[in-house]
């Protein structure tokens, strides 16, 4: 394994040193820093001809230049954005974490929802819903993203700001949205004719009595989950998560999993006190929500029998649900206060965060969400397609081999045969599709920051490119390189782990 | 499946022996349900390959509404704009002359009186007009043309190269085979857009450059979206190379390469006549899926500033050009938007009827109702209801 990892990492070190020298070779002959004094009428032209000449050493042929260049990276040293002076290192710190924010929020939740849709798609192959959601995958998967994300901008952010300021409600389409929504749960829970009306039914008056009640008593205005919500969730959260990782009639996993939700319930208020007398941080919160995680292992090991790691993975994974929904309540608690900052127009269209809010933790994350917001659901309406398609492929070529056969032959429940026979082998090839698609996301965030004026990696990509400063850009071509090549790495290592007919002792 | 059919078949009635060898003689007969690929056997019996392929293509839906789609669009951009030195139908051919501005600038197509509207017609300008009067139709069109002629440009660049390095690499393995994926890794590095981006920028300065003369700068340009879909295809192509040899890597072992070797073909030979027909369909399928991404790539490009520019009219520069003014003019967003996703959805579907087209796993699903018609009509010849 060290000597594989070793030859694939002076491997890739060899094509990232061939990648510069390439890129470098391009960008020389691409790039025009002359250009604008090509046609400059000043009197003083030779002059200030020389005077560049002389600070990019373009004298000098291209190899030279690409000499300096190198020997003062791998020194640490990017160079400059000679037209406006800044240092490369500078501006980069900023650059990076926007741009690994947006990718990964992207990613995160096109994994989720992709995998879980494409998933439903393959378990009712051939139905009515099956063929709509290929259809809408097809749909999204032909989007061009910066289309969308014009669209985005003028419709959600302009519709959703000018509706809280003064909120006239589209009844015709909240109705339709119900319908919609009673008609995918129809179609996804499946069944007889029967129990698709009373799903559609029950969907659809759900969805229709949410959204009455958002829209209608001013919860827009002040919106929280609270204590009450919390507990509908933790409880919902508990049956949901035991019904799919242990399957009901396992009463340890079941007790274990409401017996967290009822601690993250007694916890609540003290929280609240906690949260509103120290100052809170990034660490504090991720301390807790280890914290969390960890007493909910607790639970599980303490409830005991043959089978602990069940029930702890049952707890645990409730644990994360709940830590999320009181954190996101929090996040919520601070909107009032927010949109007053923000001039009413809480949804925001430009930049990555508002620039001079100085309100505290909570308005700064809510901030940093509202900026997040419509980016990230570009990016995501683009790449879940992808992801729907690639797990409803795989999960129905797991579904026609051999073992499941076998195991619905030896009489386990549904349950059992689709998620641990095979929706853990259906899952295994995207151990080597993700790295690989992280690459085309940050393909995707040059389009997406250059559009909501994020200043990221991609917009300082197309902007130094478009000034013909070659520092910049090559800083991004190598971190971006580097990342593929991780990436790349990560899914063979992944893989090998994962599948155990992948041998690595080359 | 027919296994669980056939359990539909009351079990507390026995078949006499005449019954069973009529409900066996119409097992047979109609093909499905005597053994796995019984059926599929008796479907394609005496066809060919392609005739197969293209039996199962045209009963594809979406296969076909892709063609139809791509096929009316084509048909409109050309034959409305023109070709080359050929005017279209089309009163405004230049789609940057500005004109007077007709009807506030809105479009002025009318829809025909089944969708509720006054009836079908263009009008003067049917997509609307920009700020300047300039003719969104001709523009839109015109982008079009600009388009589809990018994406078949670009596929054929890509199957070459792609199909090429995929094949030399697939057939000799070894130091060809290292040397090649190490490039094919090089060019898979970066994202697309990002390679993309460099080489529109270096297509757009390479006269200024090169210090070339007005004319020859202005014959340069008129024809950019031809070089410019010559350069993207030269990194659209990895994707393909990979998967043509893993093909070629596999084929070359079967007995059919051997027994041509042995009768004396040159490596030529057994790569063009014997290996390449076989790997035929990844390459058709994959060619076709490249050309979609070339579509929105280009747009992408153009709507980023790298891209295609004046005089040439691209779709993405179209939307770039006219995002500002989306809330007085949003034809000027809404028509362009449009065709770029009926183009690229449209040579989607039919790549996706190509694969399952030529995927031999593909069947025949018959629907519930044709197969409950089957069952009552096995029943009913049997001479018992349910």
């Amino acid at each position: 394994m060290v000597r594989f990892l070793a030859r694939r990492l002076a491997m890739a070190l060899g094509i990232l040193l061939a990648l510069s020298i390439m890129v470098y070779a391009m960008l020389d002959m691409a790039l025009d820093p002359l250009g604008d004094l090509r046609t400059s009428t000043a009197p003083n032209r030779a002059q200030l001809l020389a005077n560049r000449i002389a600070l990019l050493n373009l004298d000098q042929p291209w190899y030279v230049r690409y000499w300096d260049w190198l020997t003062s990276f791998v020194r640490g040293d990017f160079g400059t954005a000679w037209r406006t002076g800044r240092q490369v290192n500078d501006m980069l710190g900023g650059a990076i974490a926007t741009s690994v924010q947006l990718v990964f929020a992207a990613t995160l939740l096109a994994i989720i929802f992709g995998v879980i849709v494409g998933l439903v798609s393959a378990l009712r192959q051939y139905t009515s819903f099956d063929y709509s959601i290929t259809f809408v995958s097809f749909v999204l998967y032909s989007l061009p993203v910066f289309w969308v994300a014009v669209l985005l901008k003028q419709f959600l952010a302009i519709g959703v700001n000018d509706f809280l300021n003064r909120p006239v409600i589209n009844w015709p389409g909240v109705i339709a949205v119900s319908v919609v929504s009673g008609l995918f749960w129809a179609g996804a829970l499946g069944g007889e004719l029967l129990r698709k009306l009373i799903t559609f039914g029950v969907a659809a008056a759900v969805s229709f009595g949410v959204m009455f009640f958002t829209l209608t008593s001013g919860w827009l205005n002040a919106p929280n989950i609270g204590i009450v919500g919390l507990a509908v969730i933790g409880a919902a959260a508990a049956y949901t998560v035991t019904l799919i990782s242990a399957g009901l009639g396992n009463k340890r996993a079941l007790y274990a999993s409401l017996t967290t939700a009822g601690v993250a319930l007694a916890l609540y208020f003290p929280l609240q006190f906690f949260f509103a007398g120290y100052v809170m941080s990034d660490w504090i919160m991720l301390g807790l929500f280890v914290a969390s995680i960890g007493v909910a292992l607790l639970i599980g090991w303490l409830y005991g029998g043959p089978d602990r790691a069940v029930s702890m993975r049952a707890a645990a994974i409730v644990a994360v649900l709940l830590a999320v929904t009181v954190f996101v309540d929090q996040v919520m608690r601070a909107w009032g206060g927010y949109v007053e900052l923000v001039g009413g127009r809480p949804i925001a269209t430009i930049g990555a965060q508002t620039p001079g809010l100085d309100a505290g933790y909570w308005t700064a994350q809510l901030d940093k969400f509202t900026h997040l917001l419509l980016p990230t659901i570009a990016l995501v309406l683009i790449s879940f397609a992808g992801y729907t398609r690639y797990q409803r492929g795989s999960m129905l070529e797991v579904l026609n081999q051999d073992y499941i056969r076998t195991a619905r032959a030896k009489g386990l429940s549904e349950r059992v045969v689709i998620v641990r026979h095979a929706l853990r082998n259906a899952l295994m090839p995207l151990a080597s599709i993700v790295p690989v698609d992280i690459v085309s996301l940050i393909g995707g965030a040059v389009i997406t920051e250059t559009i909501f004026g994020w200043g990221g990696m991609g917009k300082m990509f197309i902007d130094s490119l478009r000034d013909s400063m070659i520092d910049p850009v090559m800083v991004y071509v190598m971190i971006t390189g580097a990342l593929a090549m991780i990436a790349n790495l990560i899914a063979d290592f992944l893989y090998a782990i994962l599948d155990p007919r992948i041998r690595v002792d080359a | 499946m027919n296994d669980e059919r056939r359990a539909d078949v009351p079990k507390d009635i026995e078949a006499t022996p005449e019954e069973q060898r009529l409900i066996d003689q119409q097992l047979d007969a109609s093909g499905p349900g005597r053994g796995e690929g019984a059926g599929e056997a008796k479907e394609v019996e005496g066809l060919s390959q392609n005739q197969i392929v293209w039996g199962r293509f045209i009963r594809h839906k979406g296969a076909i509404f892709g063609m139809v789609t791509l096929a009316a669009i084509s048909l409109l951009a050309f034959s409305s704009m023109g070709i080359g030195p050929i005017p279209g139908w089309w009163i405004f051919q230049d789609p940057g002359a500005s004109g007077p501005i007709v009807n506030g600038a809105a479009p002025t197509l009318t829809l025909p009186s089944w969708l509720g509207g006054p009836g079908f017609a263009l009008g003067e300008h049917p997509f609307g007009q920009d700020n300047i009067g300039r003719d969104n139709f001709a523009q839109v069109l015109q982008g079009v043309q600009t388009s589809l002629l990018v994406m078949v440009v670009l596929g054929l660049v890509a199957l070459l190269i792609g199909v090429t390095v995929g094949a030399l690499s697939g057939y000799y393995r070894k130091a060809t085979d290292m040397a090649l994926m190490r490039v094919t890794d090089l060019v898979l590095t970066l994202p697309v857009i990002v390679l993309g981006a460099v080489l529109g920028r270096l297509v757009a300065t390479l006269p200024d450059k090169l210090g070339w003369s007005d004319d020859f700068r202005l014959g340069f340009f008129e024809y950019m979206p031809l070089v410019l879909a010559m350069a993207l295809g030269m990194i659209l192509w990895p994707g393909l190379a990979r998967l043509v040899r893993g093909e070629f890597m596999s084929l070359r072992e079967r007995e059919f390469v051997d027994s041509a070797r042995v009768a004396g073909a040159s490596d030529w030979r057994i790569i063009t006549k014997h290996i390449l027909p076989n790997a035929v369909g990844v390459i058709i399928v994959n060619t076709t899926l490249l050309m979609s991404a070339a579509v929105v790539l280009e747009t992408a490009l153009s709507f980023l500033g790298f891209g295609i520019r004046a005089p040439n009219v691209s779709l993405g520069t179209l939307i770039a050009e006219n995002q500002g003014a989306f809330a007085s003019r949003p034809w000027l967003f809404w028509w362009p938007g449009l065709f770029i996703i009926l183009i690229a959805l449209s040579v989607n579907f039919i790549g996706d009827g190509l694969r399952d087209a030529y995927d031999p796993r593909t069947k025949r699903i018959p629907s519930k109702r044709q197969m409950d018609k089957a069952d009552a009509k096995l029943l009913a010849q049997n001479g018992r209801a349910k």
